[in-house]
C-alpha cells in the first residue's frame, strides 16, 4: 500500500473515532507527538513523587502517613503503566527515561514548586490532582488506544487522591487558627501554578492545533482551565478559604467565572529551568539512576546466570 | 512483673520494630534503583506500618490509659522506644538496605509464625494477618540477597560488606529481659533463644546460596530493650515527631 493510501486509512480512523493501535500505520509526526505527550505524562508521575515524598517521614499521623505512601505508590504505578504504554510507540523505557535526565523531555512544571508544609500535601492532592483529572478525563477519549486505556485506569485512582487531598485541607480548616492559616497559605502558593498546568493559551501553544486535529487532545487548554476553575471555586468556598485572585467573579451571562491574569513570565521561566526546585528534582532522578546502576547490573547478571544454569540442567 | 505490664512492653517492641523500619524504608520512596523497586519497597513499608498500627492500638488497650496509636507512635521520648537497633540503622546503599532487611525479615518471620500460636487471641490474630505479608517480605529480601550476592563482582563485594557491617546488630534481636520471661511463661510469645539457632541456620543457607560468607559472631551491640539507641534514633524521631511536637493536640 502506498503511503498515500495508508494516510487515508489513518485519517478515516481518526474521523470515525476508531482508536489507533500500536501495529497500525501512523504518520511519523503523530507517533512523535503522542510519544512526547505520554512520556511527559509518565515523567510527571515519577517526578511528582518527590515533593510529596518529602513529607512521608513527617506526616502528622499514622493514618495520613500510610495514605500518603499509598498515594505515591499509585503514582509510581501510573508511571510504570504509562512508560509501558509509551513503549508501544517503538521507543524503549531506558531511552525515554534518559531523555528526561538529559533534559530533552519535560515533566509538568508544577512539580518544580516545593512542598513546604503539611497543608501542601492537601493542596497538591486537591488542586494538582484535580487539574490533572480534568485533563485526563478528556484524554480518556484520546485517539491513541494504549494511551486512552491507560487514562481510563488512572483516572479512577486520581479521583480518590483528589478527595484525600481535599479531606486533608478540610480537617485543617476545621482545626485551629494555625492549621487554617497553613491551609490558606498552601492555597495561595499552589493556585496559580495549578492553573498553569493546563499550559499556555491555545493561541500560544505550539502543539495544540495539531493535537486537536489528530484528536490526541479533545479540548483546548483554555477550555480545560475554565472547567477546572468553575468546579474548584465552590470547593474552596466550602473549605472557607479564599482563592488568591481579586478578579474572580461569577459571570451570569457566560455562566462561568471571570478571573485574573496568569503570570506567564513565571510559567516560561519555570519551564526554562528557573523554578524553585527544577535543579533538585532532576538531580534526585539522576542520583537514583546513577546509584541504582550497579543494582540493575547485578539483577541482569544474576538472571543471566540463572538462565544458563537452568539450560545446563535441562541439557 | 505482672502480665499486663509485660504484654504492654512486648507489644511496644513489636510495634516499634515495624514502625521504625517502615519509616526507614519509606525514605527510599522516589529514590530506588528501579521504578519496580520503588513500588516494592513502598509496599513493604506500608505493610510494616500497618502492622505497627494494629500493635500500637492493642498496646493502648492493654495499657488502659486511653492512648491511641498516634499517642504511642509519636509522643514518647527516645528511651521509651524499644525497637531493635538494626531497624534504625541508616539505609546506606541498596545493598545495605537489603542486608538489614533480610536479617530482620528472617527474624520477623520466625517470630511471627510463633506468634500466630499465641495464647493471647489478639496477638494471634494480628500475627495471622501479618505473617502473609512478612512471608512475602522474606521471599523478596532473599531474592535480592541472591541477586546481589551472585550478581556482579561489584555487587558481591558490596553486599558482603553490608552483611559484615550490620552483623554486630543482630545479637540485639535475641536479647531477652524480664518482660520476655513473663511472655514466654504465659505462652504469649516464643523463647527467642530457641529461635536464634534456627535463624542462624536459615541465614547461613541463604548467604551460602548467594555465594556469601556468614560473618563471624563477635562482639554484639545491645540495649534496645532498655531504650538505649544508636545516634541515628534521635534524628528519626525529630522527623517523625515534628508535626505532633510543633502543633500539640491537633487533629490531622
Amino acid at each position: 500500500m502506498s503511503e498515500h493510501e495508508l494516510q487515508a486509512i489513518f485519517d478515516r480512523k481518526i474521523e470515525n473515532e476508531v482508536k489507533i493501535e500500536p501495529k497500525d500505520w501512523m504518520p511519523d509526526a503523530y507517533r512523535k507527538n503522542v510519544l512526547r505527550q505520554m512520556s511527559q505524562h509518565a515523567h510527571s508521575e515519577i517526578v511528582g513523587m518527590l515533593p510529596e515524598g518529602n513529607w512521608i517521614t513527617r506526616a502528622p499521623s499514622l493514618r495520613r502517613k500510610v495514605a500518603l505512601l499509598a498515594k505515591i505508590q499509585d503514582e509510581a504505578g501510573h508511571g510504570l503503566y504509562l512508560y509501558s504504554a509509551a513503549e508501544t510507540l517503538g521507543t524503549d523505557r531506558e531511552r525515554i527515561v534518559l531523555d528526561l535526565l538529559e533534559g530533552k523531555a519535560k515533566y509538568s512544571s508544577i512539580f518544580n514548586y516545593p512542598a513546604l508544609t503539611w497543608a501542601d500535601i492537601g493542596a497538591v492532592g486537591w488542586l494538582v490532582d484535580g487539574a490533572a483529572i480534568v485533563n485526563q478525563i478528556m484524554l480518556q477519549k484520546t485517539s491513541y488506544g494504549p494511551y486512552s486505556r491507560a487514562m481510563i485506569r488512572i483516572c479512577k485512582e486520581e479521583s480518590f487522591h483528589q478527595r484525600q487531598g481535599y479531606e486533608i485541607l478540610l480537617t485543617l480548616c476545621r482545626g485551629t487558627e494555625e492549621q487554617k492559616a497553613m491551609a490558606q497559605d498552601a492555597l495561595n502558593r499552589f493556585w496559580w501554578p495549578s492553573l498553569m498546568m493546563f499550559g499556555p493559551s491555545d493561541k500560544d501553544s505550539p502543539h495544540s492545533a495539531q493535537s486537536m486535529a489528530w484528536k490526541v487532545k479533545r479540548m483546548g487548554n483554555d477550555e480545560l482551565r475554565q472547567k477546572f476553575i468553575d468546579q474548584t471555586v465552590k470547593q474552596a468556598d466550602f473549605l472557607g478559604l479564599t482563592l488568591p485572585d481579586p478578579d474572580l467573579k461569577w459571570n451570569e451571562e457566560k455562566g462561568q467565572y471571570d478571573w485574573g491574569q496568569i503570570d506567564w513570565e513565571e510559567f516560561y521561566n519555570v519551564i526554562k529551568g528557573n523554578g524553585p526546585c527544577n535543579k533538585e528534582r532532576l538531580a534526585a532522578r539522576q542520583k537514583a539512576y546513577d546509584n541504582g546502576a550497579w543494582v540493575r547490573d547485578a539483577a541482569t547478571a544474576y538472571a543471566k546466570k540463572r538462565a544458563e544454569r537452568k539450560n545446563k540442567e535441562a541439557a | 512483673m505482672e502480665k499486663k505490664q509485660a504484654l504492654f512492653n512486648y507489644l511496644l517492641r513489636l510495634a516499634d520494630n515495624s514502625a521504625i523500619l517502615g519509616h526507614k524504608l519509606s525514605e527510599w520512596c522516589g529514590h530506588g534503583p528501579e521504578l519496580e523497586e520503588d513500588i516494592a519497597i513502598i509496599n513493604t513499608a506500608l505493610d510494616l506500618l500497618g502492622h505497627s498500627r494494629s500493635l500500637y492500638t492493642y498496646a493502648g488497650e492493654v495499657e488502659g490509659k486511653g492512648k491511641t496509636e498516634d499517642d504511642l507512635a509519636f509522643l514518647r521520648i527516645e528511651r521509651e522506644y524499644k525497637n531493635a537497633l538494626i531497624t534504625e540503622l541508616p539505609n546506606g546503599h541498596y545493598g545495605d538496605t537489603i542486608a538489614r532487611q533480610y536479617l530482620f525479615d528472617q527474624f520477623n518471620y520466625l517470630l511471627f509464625i510463633e506468634l500466630e500460636k499465641s495464647s493471647d487471641e489478639t496477638v494471634a490474630a494480628i500475627a495471622a494477618k501479618a505473617i502473609k505479608e512478612i512471608r512475602y517480605h522474606l521471599r523478596r529480601s532473599i531474592e535480592w540477597t541472591l541477586r546481589l550476592g551472585d550478581g556482579t563482582e561489584e555487587s558481591h563485594a558490596k553486599i558482603q560488606e553490608a552483611f559484615d557491617d550490620v552483623w554486630a546488630y543482630t545479637g540485639d534481636l535475641f536479647v531477652q529481659d524480664d518482660s520476655d520471661l513473663v511472655i514466654i511463661a504465659e505462652g504469649i510469645g516464643p523463647d527467642l533463644k530457641a529461635i536464634q539457632p534456627i535463624w542462624r541456620e536459615k541465614v547461613k543457607a541463604t548467604l551460602a546460596e548467594a555465594t556469601l560468607l556468614i560473618p563471624e559472631d563477635g562482639w554484639m551491640h545491645s540495649g534496645s530493650k532498655q531504650g538505649r539507641h544508636t545516634e541515628h534514633m534521635g534524628h528519626i524521631l525529630s522527623e517523625l515527631q515534628y508535626m505532633q511536637r510543633t502543633y500539640p493536640g491537633c487533629e490531622w
